[in-house]
């Protein structure tokens, strides 16, 4: 039975993938250029980064010294020295029609990043990690709109010559959700480092193979390996065009649905590749190349090896979301849920820290968790945007903290009209008159009721207990309704018994 | 006399003062210059201009030098008489009728006929020496790594060097001292040139220079071009140096191992040429693969074409390592040998080239024996060291040059030593 043939229970998807990620470094990786997205086409280029004949790259240490953070935080080897390599190909985004990259001496080889996968730990092994220039971009305009059928397309350069880390896994992922898990902790990974924006266009960009074998193909022992004759028979297929991890999972969802229905009809899979349409939400098989590519690869003479020997010891790196998930645990006596939540991002971790050292870690969680982040979410905001406003989040958790408001005001009232209007806690609980009343103000209020009401009071007085509540409600109208009912019932009580 | 030598004549005038204050100075045509279009001898770029200047065209400038003209070359810098030039060949001002050399053919023949007092040239497996030799005059390629290749149009990047020409060995000094020294824009450059008196080393002094004769670049060279070396040694013998062969027997295969070298690296840099951003598009529509090849069918002459397919093939996969790979181990024991041969002596000497200059299109249509009249120059490239070509005297009334060769960033010592000679 071979795997065209075998029964879909037998089966097993086997996914591996190569992640592009463009680091967040000011210039560009061979040149001065700046990285930042323009408006304008072709904006940010130089005789370097448009491959203009006679000129020379020279190499951002900047962009190494990322790679070795990222290295770092996957515990990959990195060498003594590391070098890069042409890889020749024409493409009409490709300025020289050769890409600067690494080949057999990238900055990272043999990583790993441990994910959680419905509660379960995995590890996923990260085969190498290297640099290489980002090309420009292509725009197809008119015709068919393809490459090949467009009637024109436009280059823009701005892009290319911006430092791209190209992260490649080993083939250890068995479904789609493991490889959602695994490039949802890679970002924050990344932005915990600070060499990555999740927000900037086509900054994380996958490629995905995907074959289905059967299960039996899957060594017997624990290590969960592969038989890597099982995965060479087996046709695989690469997914382009992947932008984030929900569209991974979706993309390979699909694929994986595709590629069982063929082998469960007796049809074979096409070894080829295809493109994630996001849109439909389907993969499209792509022109199939004409033969295996060659690139060609050789020394780049022009960038001269560069020694990182010590680079590993030198480069400090921020605690990670693993160890800063278990910490939280820890040391603030969070669940799993709640220290994941708070670390999902470093300034979220970050402003959670921070209200936790002067307010209780309790309600410093169910603050920062649960009512920021839900009112951030609710209105499609990351906490980056409100940078400028985490004192004032504080001091409302401070006035809650202090018992100057109620709980439910505070989330409710206060936080919303902060975030909607823009207005400052202190001013939304003065001018909505939302101060919890203090003790005199109710005492006064209570008196006052009882003065007031003299058939109330003598119906209570012949053992009418209803009468209280009529009283309870005149105090709370007195004070606006930010009296504690309970708390009035009971002084009510004394000052008639007293 | 001056229509064969530059492509285009345009003065570029440099600073008001400066070292080179007076000086003019021709340019190899594959040295970028702002706003002067700079065509490498080739279709592809024939009206290509250049946005910024090389490096060492800066350093002209600030030098107070005046740029006459961009010089005639082999296309790309392929070829050893400048006859690959599409825009024709140059004459060779010491010996009309013959070809200056290649491929800073026009570079040495302006210098020769008068037309510059200095010029630059670029040098990747001789294409300094080799003119210099054929046209009479002083030639050197530096140490690789001293001089700036930046807006240098790469032909074999690991392997060039931008070099200067002058009718004296003081004055090609003189320029080096301009155009040397390390360059943040180019990163295989070093320091070592950075302080350099390289004018101030032209003393003609040899009094106890030892100067080792590798026996192997002697062989099979022409029997008035070996007389004439020997005559120019025994000078500077009577100077107060003494020689004594020495041995370089993997140079053998270093004719071989460049040009795979070479032709390698041209596939990749010459790449570029797509005429998408710049150089001859055809202005053809269609498939973009289409449109490439017919830009680049017509761009390049049949020398460029060959080089590149032949190295194109030399880096496929499964000849990768029987010709490229080979060709690398074969420089690493070619720079062994010279190194052993320099610990026996100061400098090496050699005739530059084994010929006397070839009559215009008499090597034309054999492309393997014009190869072969590489195997002095092209050891000194693999090995990265430094070389000067001086006049050694004639034979039948054509030029003959004498190479000197030394170690990494031997410059002073190769210019002290030929500077007896002119």
């Amino acid at each position: 039975m071979t795997a065209q043939t075998a029964q879909q229970g037998d089966l097993v998807t086997v996914i591996g993938l190569e992640v592009h990620v463009q680091l967040e470094t000011d210039t560009k990786i061979f040149c001065g250029c700046s990285t930042e997205p323009s408006d304008e086409p072709n904006d940010n280029v130089c005789p370097v980064c448009l491959g203009l004949p006679g000129a020379l790259p020279v190499l951002n240490e900047g962009a190494v010294e990322a790679a070795v953070k990222i290295g770092k935080a996957i515990d990959a080897d990195i060498p003594e020295e590391t070098r890069f390599h042409r890889k020749n190909y024409y493409y009409p985004d490709l300025p020289k029609n050769f890409q600067i990259t690494q080949y057999d001496e990238p900055i990272c080889q043999d990583g790993t990043l441990e994910i959680a996968v419905e509660g379960e730990r995995r590890t996923v092994a990260i085969e190498r990690a290297h640099l290489e220039e980002d090309p420009g971009s292509l725009q197809h305009v008119g015709g068919g709109g393809g490459i090949d059928s467009a009637e024109y397309t436009l280059v823009d350069y701005n892009r290319a010559g911006t430092p791209l880390m190209e992260i490649v896994t080993a083939p250890d992922f068995r479904s789609p959700s493991e490889v959602r898990a695994f490039l949802a902790e890679l970002e924050e990974v990344l932005e915990y480092l600070g060499v990555f924006d999740a927000e900037r266009d086509g900054s994380l960009r996958i490629d995905a193979n995907l074959s289905i074998i059967p299960e039996a193909e899957i060594d017997g022992d624990d290590t969960d390996e592969i038989g890597m004759d099982a995965l060479e028979a087996a046709n695989r297929t690469e997914v382009k065009n992947i932008s984030s991890h929900k569209g991974a999972e979706k993309a390979l969802a699909y694929e994986e649905t595709r590629q069982k229905n063929a082998i469960q009809r007796g049809r074979a899979v096409e070894q080829e590749t295809r493109h994630w349409d996001e849109s439909r939400g389907i993969t499209v098989s792509m022109r199939s190349k004409e033969e295996e590519k060659d690139y060609r690869y050789f020394e780049e003479a022009d960038l001269p090896p560069l020694r990182v020997s010590g680079w590993k010891d030198e480069i400090a790196i921020p605690e990670l979301p693993a160890a800063r998930r278990e910490r939280f645990q820890a040391e603030y006596g969070l669940s799993e849920e709640a220290a994941s939540k708070l670390t999902s991002t470093k300034q979220v971790a970050d402003f959670y820290e921070d209200v936790a050292g002067e307010f209780d870690p309790d309600l410093a969680a169910t603050w920062v968790a649960d009512n920021l982040l839900g009112e951030l979410n609710y209105r499609d905001i990351e906490i980056t945007e409100i940078e400028g406003r985490l004192e004032e989040i504080k001091r409302l958790v401070e006035l809650v903290a202090d018992d100057e408001i109620t709980a439910k005001n505070a989330r409710e009232t206060v936080l919303r009209s902060m975030l909607d209007d823009g207005r400052m806690p202190d001013e939304v609980v003065k001018e909505d008159g939302l101060g919890k009343t203090g003790e005199d103000e109710v005492e006064q209020a209570v008196v006052e009721a009882i003065d007031e009401n003299p058939d109330a009071v003598g119906d209570y007085e012949n053992g009418d207990d209803g009468a209280i509540n009529f009283l309870v409600g005149q105090v709370m109208q007195k004070t606006g309704g930010s009296a504690d009912p309970g708390d009035v019932n009971q002084l009510l009580r004394r000052e008639l018994e007293g | 006399m001056s229509d064969d030598i530059f492509i285009t004549e345009e003065r570029i005038e440099g600073a008001e003062d400066g070292p080179l204050a007076g000086k003019t100075v021709a340019v190899k045509d594959n040295i970028s210059t702002d706003g002067v279009r700079t065509t490498c001898g080739s279709r592809m770029l024939e009206d290509y201009v250049p946005p910024y200047d090389a490096t060492v065209v800066s350093r002209l400038k600030a030098a107070g030098a005046t740029i006459v003209g961009k010089a005639n070359m082999d296309e790309f810098g392929m070829g050893t008489t400048t006859e690959t030039s599409y825009f024709g060949e140059t004459d060779n001002p010491a010996a009309p009728g013959h070809v200056p050399g290649g491929s800073s053919g026009g570079s040495a023949a302006a210098v020769a006929a008068g037309e510059a007092d200095l010029a630059l040239g670029s040098d990747t497996g001789g294409s300094v020496r080799c003119p210099a030799a054929f046209c009479g005059v002083v030639g050197i390629k530096p140490t690789y790594g001293l001089v700036s290749r930046y807006g240098l149009i790469a032909y074999g990047n690991s392997l060039e060097q931008i070099g200067p020409f002058g009718e004296t060995v003081e004055d090609a000094a003189q320029l080096l001292d301009v155009i040397a020294g390390s360059d943040d824009r180019d990163a295989t450059t070093r320091s070592e040139g950075d302080d350099s008196s390289y004018a101030d080393a032209a003393t003609g002094d040899v009094d106890g220079l030892s100067i080792g004769v590798p026996t192997e670049l002697l062989e099979g060279a022409d029997e008035g071009v070996v007389e004439t070396f020997w005559e120019a040694l025994g000078e500077l013998e009577d100077r107060g140096a003494e020689y004594h062969e020495v041995s370089l027997p993997s140079v053998e295969h270093a004719v071989e191992a460049y040009y795979v070298i070479a032709m390698s690296e041209a596939s990749s840099n010459l790449a570029r040429f797509d005429g998408v951003r710049y150089g001859h598009s055809g202005g053809y529509d269609g498939n973009w693969n289409e449109t490439f090849a017919r830009a680049r069918e017509e761009g390049f002459g049949d020398e460029v074409k060959r080089r590149i397919l032949l190295g194109t093939y030399a880096l496929s996969a499964g000849y990768h390592d029987k010709y490229y790979k080979k060709a690398q181990d074969a420089r690493a024991w070619v720079k062994q040998d010279f190194d052993e041969a320099l610990s026996e002596a100061d400098v090496l000497a050699s005739p530059t080239m084994p010929v006397p200059p070839f009559e215009l299109g008499e090597s034309l249509n054999d492309p393997l024996q014009l190869y072969l009249a590489d195997a002095n120059t092209v050891p000194v490239n693999l090995a990265d060291l430094p070389a000067i070509s001086v006049p050694a005297g004639e034979t039948d009334g054509l030029p003959v040059g004498l190479q000197l060769v030394g170690p990494a960033f031997g410059e002073e010592r190769l210019i002290r030593a030929a500077s007896a000679l002119a």
